[in-house]
């Protein structure tokens, strides 16, 4: 990890950013935009998220190891998440018992 | 990162048994922080930050299980989903989203400025931190209180209006407590270890092992924060644009 040690103003700024995109959450959760609303709301939360990974816990500034150890968790968790929806999104598909 | 960076050092007196070299010696030149199987303090911290990155994989792996429930249950019973998302405090809900992302805002700065060996911010931005981590929980105290009196805790006392509703919003129910209840308990956690880390503050000479015990510390209440963000929306936002909440 590198001495790099951050000025509190972008700290701030990051602050700043988290606060807007959870009032701008609240706004879209209370207009009808269908399947968007989802997207959006969870579009945002990623956002938020990212900021806090890449500002908030140094992503930016660590090794390549770190890195690829945090991207890791994303792929595992698409697996999850991919692998448990294609089972259910596509059962009753076929005319057999279970399928 | 060179190969020659992880590769075991040789004492110049070619002794292999460390506990005969260690001492405290004219040629025992390291810092006494280092450990002896890390080739400089550099690559201690970045080890000790890893350590915590690859637990923090398992976590994160560790909610996504619990959130892939969600998601499918969820998939099943949208509408019991929705209305049993209604009745979740919203204000509170949105005020324990603001103290934990406040939180967050202190405890970057604890970590800064233990970096930085200043221990008046450290220690004041640390207490301001667990100050706003138990607001979170007196809050989550209230919300629970209130379910365990409206009959929304699932089990034999659980009762829904609608009986139509009812087994889906038991279910939303049974999530809303196992996850945001995961939640509570890695907080508690949480405060426990920044408890620890504030108490050694107070007498730290700030050596580059408790700094890389701060960032450490930091990393975790970062996380904590990022289940949050994706728990609010989730749980207290469902269909909010139906009956305008």
């Amino acid at each position: 990890m590198s001495e790099h040690v951050e000025k509190k103003s972008v700290y701030v700024t990051i602050f700043l950013l988290l606060i807007v995109g959870t009032a701008l959450t609240v706004f879209v959760a209370f207009q009808d935009l269908g399947v968007l609303n989802n997207i959006v709301m969870l579009g945002i939360a990623v956002t938020k998220a990212s900021l806090v990974v890449l500002y908030f816990m140094h992503a930016r500034h660590s090794s390549m190891l770190t890195k690829m150890t945090i991207l890791a968790s994303v792929v595992w968790l698409l697996i999850l998440f991919s692998f448990t929806l294609q089972d259910y999104l596509t059962r009753g598909m076929l005319p057999y018992p279970g399928k | 990162m060179s190969a020659d960076h992880y590769a075991p050092t040789v004492h110049p007196s070619g002794e292999t048994n460390v506990h005969a070299v260690h001492g405290s010696g004219p040629d025992h030149h390291h810092n006494p922080y280092l450990a002896h199987h890390f080739d400089s303090e550099e690559q201690q911290t970045e080890a000790t930050q890893l350590g915590m990155w690859v637990f923090l994989v398992t976590e994160i792996m560790f909610f996504g299980g619990v959130f892939t429930a969600y998601l499918i249950y969820r998939m099943k019973s949208p509408i019991p989903f929705a209305a049993s998302s209604h009745h979740l405090d919203l204000t509170l809900g949105g005020l324990n989203t603001v103290l934990l992302i406040v939180s967050s805002l202190t405890m970057a700065f604890a970590v800064r400025q233990a970096a930085l060996k200043d221990r008046k911010g450290y220690i004041n931005n640390l207490i301001l931190t667990m100050i706003l981590g138990s607001g979170f929980l007196v809050v989550k105290y209230f919300e629970y209180s209130e379910k365990f009196h409206h009959h929304l805790v699932p089990g034999p006392k659980f009762h829904w209006p609608n009986a139509g509703q009812a087994h889906g919003a038991e279910q939303f129910f049974s999530l809303y407590f196992a996850m945001t209840g995961l939640h509570a308990l890695h907080m508690i956690i949480g405060l426990g270890l920044l408890t620890v880390i504030l108490i050694q503050g107070l007498t730290t000479t700030f050596p580059a092992r408790f700094k890389g015990r701060v960032e450490t510390m930091g990393l975790y209440w970062h996380f904590v924060d990022i289940v949050w963000i994706f728990l609010f929306p989730l749980l207290y936002l469902i269909g909010r644009h139906y009956h305008g909440g």
